[in-house]
């Protein structure tokens, strides 16, 4: 962890001429560390998340989170579902870590939810090729990017309003 | 064919405007009776096993008003025309003797009992048994077909479509226990196991989240009691375990193959939450 955090650090000192550098630094999702809430204080790459990619990771194609959840702020999109809470002022009631830890992995803060881990590598049971049905070839990446994470819980963060 | 075709479009329009004249608001009435005959039972109280749901609901109870009229005339269900497809194959020659199912069987109505008690334990095979795995005995060791119908093909969903018609109303009963028991246990496990990178079980949004929306989809109990379903998306009839394999397939997994042990495990579970429904096949779903 020590290690990682030094990379990031190195990372934003040289910017983003030095991208290889920024790669190194992310932490991996078995590297990421949890206190005992389930919160994840430190950032997955050091990079500050941009809200705006975060803002159309909600929708589907990677993130999906209004599949379940609702988000006002984001009204233009049809059909948000109704499994999960409102994401409505979700900044006012979850910190920067906390919502961290609940992106990567929500079982660490909701032992039992139906929520999928998206900064995860397994072990799962009977993973599949993404939406192949098959079996996967190689290792699987996690469902977001540490970069994507980052970007989502930025996005979170700007929901401050009950009724954004 | 043409004659039920032409019906078919001539409900539909009468059914679009009467929707039109009453406007889209109208109170759904719960009860499906197919044909102004078959009284079906669409909620029932939960098995002990299934005591969770409370009360169990068919698919049908969660649907738009629009697709659950369409399942309640055979003359605007599409899922029919795999029936009559079937019902002609019933009485055509597959076997090397000349034989049909009909040679043995009279007519589909004569099987109505099959249906709501499958899947079901087979003594002489030693093994739990869906319809499909009996028709397929029947047309390899009775009619003496190398090549039985496949699994899920055409001609197969359009017999068990069949096989479920004639049965329509008659009550799901299969039985859980005796030689049954180890299989079900085995689907019940795999009901509550959660698959795939997205780590879902079946329980997480069928028991758990039944009536609430992911997206789109308005979930439900994931009752199989109306199998083959006609699924509108698709427009074509669907088989139980071919639905399956679409749910593992979403939970970002590795699916089991249709006609699997493990599916036929997970169908006589699934099934037997429905005791008490009425089979309802083929329906009409979105």
């Amino acid at each position: 962890m020590r290690h990682s955090t030094g990379l990031a650090a190195l990372a934003i000192v040289f910017g983003t001429t030095f991208a290889t550098a920024t790669a190194f630094a992310e932490t991996a999702p078995k590297d990421v560390a949890f206190d005992e809430y389930g919160e994840v204080a430190e950032s997955l790459t050091g990079t500050a998340g941009d809200p705006e990619s975060g803002a159309a990771l909600m929708d589907r194609g990677k993130g999906n989170c209004i599949a379940c959840h609702q988000v006002s702020d984001l009204s233009e999109l049809p059909f948000q579902g109704d499994i999960g809470p409102s994401l409505d002022g979700a900044a006012g009631r979850w910190s920067e870590a906390q919502l961290r830890g609940i992106v990567v992995n929500a079982k660490n803060t909701f032992p039992d939810t139906m929520m999928p881990s998206f900064y995860h590598t397994g072990p799962y049971i009977r993973p599949g090729d993404g939406f192949t049905g098959k079996a996967p070839e190689g290792e699987l990446p996690p469902i977001l990017t540490a970069q994507a994470v980052e970007d989502v819980v930025a996005y979170l963060m700007t929901l401050t309003d009950e009724q954004n | 064919m043409t004659k039920t075709l032409r019906y078919a479009g001539l409900a539909v329009s009468v059914l679009a405007l009467t929707a039109m004249a009453a406007g889209a608001q109208e109170v759904v009435d719960d009860q499906l009776v197919v044909n102004g005959e078959i009284p079906i039972v669409t909620e029932a109280p939960a098995p002990d096993y299934a005591s969770a749901l409370g009360t169990i609901r068919s698919g049908w109870t969660f649907r738009s008003e629009d697709t659950q009229m369409m399942q309640a005339d055979d003359f605007d269900n599409p899922g029919m025309l795999g029936v009559e497809a079937a019902r002609a194959a019933f009485n055509s020659e597959m076997g090397t003797g000349g034989e049909s199912c009909a040679s043995c069987h009279d007519d589909p109505e004569s099987l109505s009992t099959v249906r709501g008690t499958y899947p079901k334990w087979d003594e002489e095979h030693g093994t739990v048994q869906t319809v499909e795995m009996q028709v397929q005995e029947c047309q390899t060791e009775r009619m003496g077909m190398e090549e039985p119908y496949g699994y899920n093909s055409t001609d197969m969903i359009n017999m068990v479509a069949l096989l479920s018609s004639v049965a329509r109303g008659t009550p799901v009963n299969v039985a859980i226990d005796g030689p049954a028991e180890a299989t079900w246990k085995q689907g019940e496990e795999m009901y509550y196991t959660r698959y795939g990178q997205l780590e879902l079980s079946c329980a997480n949004c069928h028991e758990d989240n039944y009536d609430n929306m992911i997206r789109a989809d308005h979930l439900s109990q994931g009752q199989i009691n109306a199998f083959p379903a006609y699924r509108l998306k698709d427009a074509a009839l669907v088989s139980v375990q071919n639905r399956f394999r679409g749910c593992i397939r979403d939970t970002m997994g590795e699916t089991f193959a249709v006609g699997s042990p493990e599916f036929v495990a997970l169908e006589l579970y699934v099934a037997s939450r429905g005791n008490g429904l009425s089979v309802e096949g083929p329906s009409v779903r979105n």
